[in-house]
């Protein structure tokens, strides 16, 4: 029965578009880009390589994939793997020097912070190019719709090229599990020099976790720039979307596969809802502009401390820890 | 036999002001069992971080097989061949008992072996140890001894062609004692691997090692076979103490095993 669940989950995430509305069809989409960035965040995020500048690699899909679009002309389908090689090399200059000076924890969160901050400032300041603050529109080509530029008119198209992504993500996840660099991986996680003394090149496996990581959360930015044709440096980077990343991936779960998505979907979905009551309040003269945000705040400690696991990691749980029951 | 396989030239490891390892030297011969001993912060756990790349080297020098290996990383010097133990134990919790192992059977041979392979040699290494080999087996079912055991496991997992026990004894009862020094003889006589053994309870180690190094203040203060060291008035005076005849005897006893 179990078994059958992912095949039924797949025949209707195909047939979905053709039978959708625009505006849930509209979320579908968001919820799947969302879900791959939050995927990509857990790839590192699992083992304890806590990153909240992830907004930055989503940045950098972002902007190199329309900056050479607009500038050079070159087709996302060149712009978006070179914007990856970017992110990867960002990732590269920023994690090298933590893990070799054994910057961990806390502090290397600090810094990936900082990272975040770093990449928003560095696009606002450029503004004569990126348009700063206001924000960025790859131009479109023709009419809207051309396979060399990566623009769809119609959502139909996009669903299904979001939809391979997302896929994507889940197998690399479920590759990265499945290999010995996620026992190499959980073993540097809970103990560095434990594991150097069991063979482990312990700067040289984080490294690639976090390159690999930030690699796809760059293919979730440009992914979001061509179907949204609008970025901003606040929109898709800064703190306020690293920290998202991370309250979406805590929601859903950290440690399973599906986890981040789950958490994609919660949140997306709590968030339409937060907007449309917070519109209809507004308009009988309530102003509860921020709640949305507090009661964000507010779920990340609740999650924290009661379901550390997430939804769905606690669900599995559950599920598991009743079945062991009945074996023994 | 007499190939030496390790030695130190005036190794010296300073923390500051604080000289941990002061100019010691000393050759291990393969296929030997050396006994390091001394008290508590005499330097024998800094020479094994040394020698395993854990720590760099003052100054001084560390040769494995005539090639020098001081201030290497950890786990190349793991790749070249010299597996060891924490004194204390180390285990990854959030592994399985055997995926502990698994980890340094793949890692240890720097991923040149296929994922099945490793399966089967960390469990060759379980059973010498005498540790369970099931999947399912959790960190959270051992004991002190078969945390120990598990820390041996891993290391000899690695395929070490010398072995660092660091594995200070203290915490087990008699009967395991013994048992894990019939360990580390096993290790060497079916294995044919060298041995450094850390420990500073010396009466067990005294049965069972070859030679014997004692470390006081981070200086080598004598050198030889167990029953020469243990009647040596210098060992007897900083470390023995009382307990100097039976050491003695257990040293003596070493011929009739």
């Amino acid at each position: 029965m179990t078994r059958t669940i992912p095949f039924i989950i797949g025949f209707l995430l195909v047939v979905a578009p053709f039978s959708t509305p625009q505006y849930p069809l509209h979320l579908l989409i968001m919820i799947l880009i969302w879900s791959l960035v939050y995927t990509a965040w857990s790839l590192m995020g699992r083992f304890g390589l806590v990153s909240l500048g992830h907004g930055a690699f989503m940045s950098i899909g972002a902007y190199v994939t329309a900056l050479l679009w607009n500038y050079s002309g070159i087709s996302p389908w060149i712009g978006i793997p070179a914007a990856m090689i970017t992110a990867a090399i960002m990732a590269f200059l920023v994690a090298y020097p933590c893990f070799q000076f054994k910057i961990v924890g806390h502090y290397f969160a600090l810094v990936t912070l900082a990272l975040s901050e770093v990449v928003k400032l560095v696009i606002i300041a450029s503004r004569d190019h990126t348009g700063g603050s206001l924000g960025f529109t790859p131009n479109r080509e023709g009419d809207g719709t051309s396979f060399y530029a990566l623009q769809f008119a119609d959502k139909e198209t996009f669903y299904f090229v979001v939809l391979g992504a997302w896929v994507l993500g889940l197998v690399i996840w479920r590759l990265v599990d499945k290999s010995m660099m996620r026992y190499a991986l959980d073993s540097i996680s809970e103990d560095e020099d434990a594991s150097a003394a069991a063979g482990i090149h312990v700067t040289g496996s984080k490294l690639k976790i976090t390159m690999l990581s930030a690699v796809l959360t760059a293919l979730g930015g440009a992914l979001y720039c061509q179907y949204q044709m609008f970025i901003g440096p606040e929109v898709i980077g800064g703190i306020g979307i690293s920290l998202q990343i991370v309250f979406a991936v805590v929601v859903g779960g950290l440690y399973t596969m599906m986890g981040p998505t789950i958490g994609a979907i919660i949140t997306l979905l709590m968030t339409e809802i937060f907007r449309n009551w917070i519109t209809s309040l507004r308009t009988e003269g309530i102003d509860l502009a921020g709640l949305d945000t507090s009661i964000y705040g507010l779920m990340l400690i609740l999650f924290i401390i009661f379901l550390p696991k997430g939804v769905l990691g606690e669900l599995i749980d559950r599920l598991a820890g009743g079945r062991q029951k009945d074996t023994s | 036999m007499a190939n030496q396989i390790i030695a130190t030239e005036a190794l010296t490891k300073r923390f500051g002001g604080f000289t941990a390892v002061d100019n010691v030297s000393f050759k291990v011969d393969e296929g030997e069992i050396v006994g390091l001993i001394g008290p508590n912060g005499s330097g024998k756990s800094t020479i094994f971080n040394m020698i395993s790349g854990a720590l760099r080297p003052t100054s001084g020098s560390v040769l494995f097989k005539g090639q020098e290996i001081g201030g290497n990383l950890p786990n190349k010097i793991c790749h070249m061949g010299i597996g060891r133990t924490f004194q204390i134990p180390r285990p990854i919790k959030r592994l399985s008992v055997l995926e502990n192992v698994v980890v340094a059977a793949y890692f240890g041979q720097n991923g040149k072996v296929s994922q099945a392979a490793s399966f089967d040699a960390a469990k060759d290494a379980l059973e010498m140890v005498g540790l369970p080999t099931d999947r399912g087996a959790s960190i959270s079912t051992l004991g002190a001894a078969g945390l120990k055991k598990l820390e041996l496991a891993r290391a000899l997992a690695t395929k070490p062609e010398l072995l660092l026990a660091d594995e200070s004894l203290g915490g087990l009862d008699n009967s395991e004692m013994d048992q894990a020094a019939d360990m580390l003889k096993r290790i060497r006589s079916e294995m044919g691997i060298t041995i450094i053994w850390v420990e500073h309870i010396m009466g067990v180690l005294m049965r069972v090692v070859d030679r014997v190094m004692v470390l006081d203040h981070g200086e080598k203060i004598s050198e030889g076979l167990p029953s020469q060291v243990a009647n040596d008035p210098k060992v007897i005076e900083v470390y023995l103490g009382t307990d100097a005849s039976d050491v003695q005897a257990s040293a003596s006893s070493q011929k009739e095993l």
